[in-house]
């Protein structure tokens, strides 16, 4: 039983289920979240070649079945319609913002009167008109305070609580999953889809910028100008990021999911936590606690787009996510290890 | 690690599934009371009880679901929950009835679950799937989605999850639940069939008759308790058979009966039935007919499994659950 074979936080547990079994499970979804969202990609990719057998005799089998775990989770988040219909509505914000800009500056005139900031909106939006490509930054930053974590935070409330109201939990662990494994291939499977969101945002306003609005040479926030593919790497570069702030949502949501039955009831709690976080960052007399929220640096993500590049905020946020990570995450492991599976 | 071979050996033990005062308390109910439940190797065990008497929240514990309040529980020879990943992956388990993933096919749903287990080869999960989908009558219906499966189907796609691995126990918590005759007929004998292969099944249920039709061995539980365990042959023995007399003169045949010391007489309809005396039956027969008892049917009827259950409890048993 998982009891018995992880010991110590959660990222220790990650690295033991590691050695005995695989090390690029513990890539894929392991303490440090940063490099989570970023392998996921490439590791699913490896699990099929070696299942076909690659390794050397029980290990490789062994490692094909971690990683095989991961794969069916995988598969199933990304089969269910109810996330098909996350990403969809994600993909039409970038084409309403695109849209809106167009059809406000089709007299010729610019966003919100012009100011320097554009007055209002989120980021970035003043200077779609110019370069397509700007409209990637400003759909992350309108979705990356709600759409996107609503989102992690509805697909991670369902990752353990949606299958035990299911049933279909009590199947996995007898099969025997054991629970640390299955804990890290729905973390692993939840970073994935936090990586997908995304990007199908990103694409989606890169397709939307390039059809409605010209592209070219993209000039900075400190005024400087880079090459239009040195934009493109800026603006995938700016997509990971985003999709790394929310490992703090998907680790917190995570362990939402295994306090309770009920999937519905985990995702709402997921997205009322999100809702409340957001708020007491709004209110200055509650300053204290700001640099402890998940999503109080999130919109650093735009120091990328500086010459050269403000790290400060970046590494801060980071490490928020990856400490969130590490608390949330141990929690739902502790709290998942020990609990009665009576669905 | 999966088990190896010589893990195998080491674990055939004669019994497996043992529990010393296994127990499991909830607030101030208790829902399983010191149970000491001991299954033989290769045996079709009945465990008997009515809804609600701690059936299903035993075979979680001995699944490794539910953590027990006290005691010990070891199933193939090993300590559970602690080893339940060199268990588990030897058992078959159908608790509480299918779960499964609606929106996925019936295949897709075996898959699935095979893919959780650290034992089974992925090269060889799609052939395991289809000869489990083969093994319970499912193949035509594979590619269909499980949201649109009945009943019936569903519990037969449990137990191919069940079956995806040749396992040396499975576990059938109540498998004919909600099934029409003919697919109750369909899963007995499917676990005869099983049985037959050597594989030592576990079975519950709330309907005795299943099991006395099923099991070689049987325990029987009402409220969280242990009453009785053994085999099938065994525990109706315990009961003593009643004497049944069939004669159209009900009420003169059991005045002479009462007469003779015969016990506890139930008239029902045109039968007078009653505990034997200890006397020569013969004895009894011809008594009846000098009384001018038109007798005709007389014998002694063997004890059910149901008998038994009553004599042991002082209690009819809730068959209607």
């Amino acid at each position: 039983m998982s009891r018995a074979e992880a010991a110590g936080s959660d990222g220790r547990a990650a690295a033991e289920a590691a050695g005995s079994d695989g090390r690029a499970a513990a890539e894929a979804a392991g303490s440090d979240g940063r490099a989570g969202a970023e392998t996921v990609g490439s590791d699913g990719r490896a699990a099929s070649g070696v299942a076909l057998g690659t390794g050397s005799g029980g290990r490789a089998v062994s490692l094909a079945w971690t990683l095989g775990l991961f794969r069916s989770e995988l598969s199933l988040t990304f089969r269910r319609w109810r996330t098909l219909a996350l990403l969809a509505v994600l993909a039409a914000v970038p084409v309403l913002v695109g849209v809106a800009v167009r059809i406000e500056t089709s007299d010729g005139g610019s966003i919100g009167g012009g100011g320097p900031d554009g007055g209002g909106g989120p980021a970035f939006i003043a200077q779609v008109t110019n370069n397509g490509l700007f409209l990637v930054f400003t759909a992350l930053a309108a979705t990356l305070p709600f759409f996107l974590p609503m989102a992690i935070g509805v697909v991670a409330g369902d990752a353990i609580a949606g299958e035990a109201s299911a049933g279909t939990l009590r199947y996995l662990l007898v099969a025997p999953a054991g629970r640390t494994r299955l804990l890290l291939a729905k973390y692993a499977s939840t970073l994935a889809f936090c990586l997908v969101a995304t990007l199908v945002v990103a694409a989606s306003a890169l397709a939307v910028g390039a059809l409605l609005f010209p592209l070219g040479e993209v000039t900075t926030i400190s005024g400087t100008r880079i090459s239009f593919t040195d934009g493109l790497l800026r603006a995938l570069l700016i997509a990971l990021v985003v999709a790394a702030s929310l490992i703090g949502v998907a680790a917190l949501g995570l362990f939402v999911s295994t306090l309770t039955n009920s999937g519905i009831a985990a995702m709402a709690t997921t997205v009322g936590l999100l809702i409340t976080v957001q708020i007491v960052d709004q209110i200055p007399q509650l300053h204290a606690v700001h640099p402890y929220l998940f999503s109080h640096y999130w919109l650093s993500f735009a120091d990328l787009m500086r010459e050269p590049v403000y790290w400060d905020d970046l590494v801060k946020n980071l490490g928020l996510q990856g400490l969130y990570a590490g608390v949330f995450g141990s929690a739902a492991w502790a709290r998942f290890g020990a609990k009665d599976i009576a669905t | 690690m999966p088990s190896t071979s010589g893990d195998r050996a080491g674990d055939r033990t004669a019994d497996v599934i043992e529990t010393s005062g296994l127990t499991k308390r909830y607030g101030k109910h208790l829902a399983v009371d010191h149970l000491d439940l001991t299954v033989p190797r290769g045996s079709v065990f009945g465990f008997l009880g009515p809804n609600g008497s701690g059936k299903t929240t035993t075979i979680r514990m001995l699944m490794g679901l539910i953590e027990p309040t006290s005691g010990r529980a070891r199933v193939l020879g090993r300590p559970m929950p602690r080893d339940g990943r060199r268990v588990l992956p030897r058992v078959g388990a159908l608790i509480e009835g299918p779960a499964l993933y609606g929106f996925l096919s019936g295949r897709d749903n075996l898959l699935r679950y095979d893919s959780a287990d650290p034992t089974a080869d992925p090269r060889t999960r799609r052939t395991r799937a289809e000869a489990a989908l083969d093994r319970v009558g499912l193949t035509a219906a594979a590619g269909k989605k499980a949201k649109a499966y009945s009943l019936g189907m569903k519990q037969r796609l449990g137990l191919a999850a069940a079956l995806l691995q040749p396992r040396e126990l499975l576990v059938l918590d109540e498998p004919t639940n909600g099934l029409d005759p003919q697919g109750m007929r369909e899963i007995r004998s499917l676990v005869r069939e099983l049985a037959s292969d050597g594989t030592t099944v576990f079975l519950s249920s709330h309907l005795l008759d299943e099991i006395e039709q099923v099991c070689s061995h049987a325990a029987v539980m009402t409220r969280g308790r242990l009453i009785t365990q053994g085999p099938v042959a065994e525990l109706a023995a315990g009961a003593r058979g009643r004497l049944v007399v069939t004669t159209p003169d009900t009420g003169d045949a059991a005045r002479v009966l009462k007469e003779l010391g015969v016990a506890d007489l139930v008239i029902a309809d045109d039968r007078v039935t009653g505990e034997p005396p200890g006397t020569e039956l013969a004895d009894v027969n011809a008594a009846l007919v000098e009384a001018g008892v038109r007798v005709r049917g007389f014998g002694v009827e063997r004890a059910s499994l149901e008998d038994a259950f009553v004599a042991l409890t002082g209690e009819g048993f809730d068959v209607a659950g």
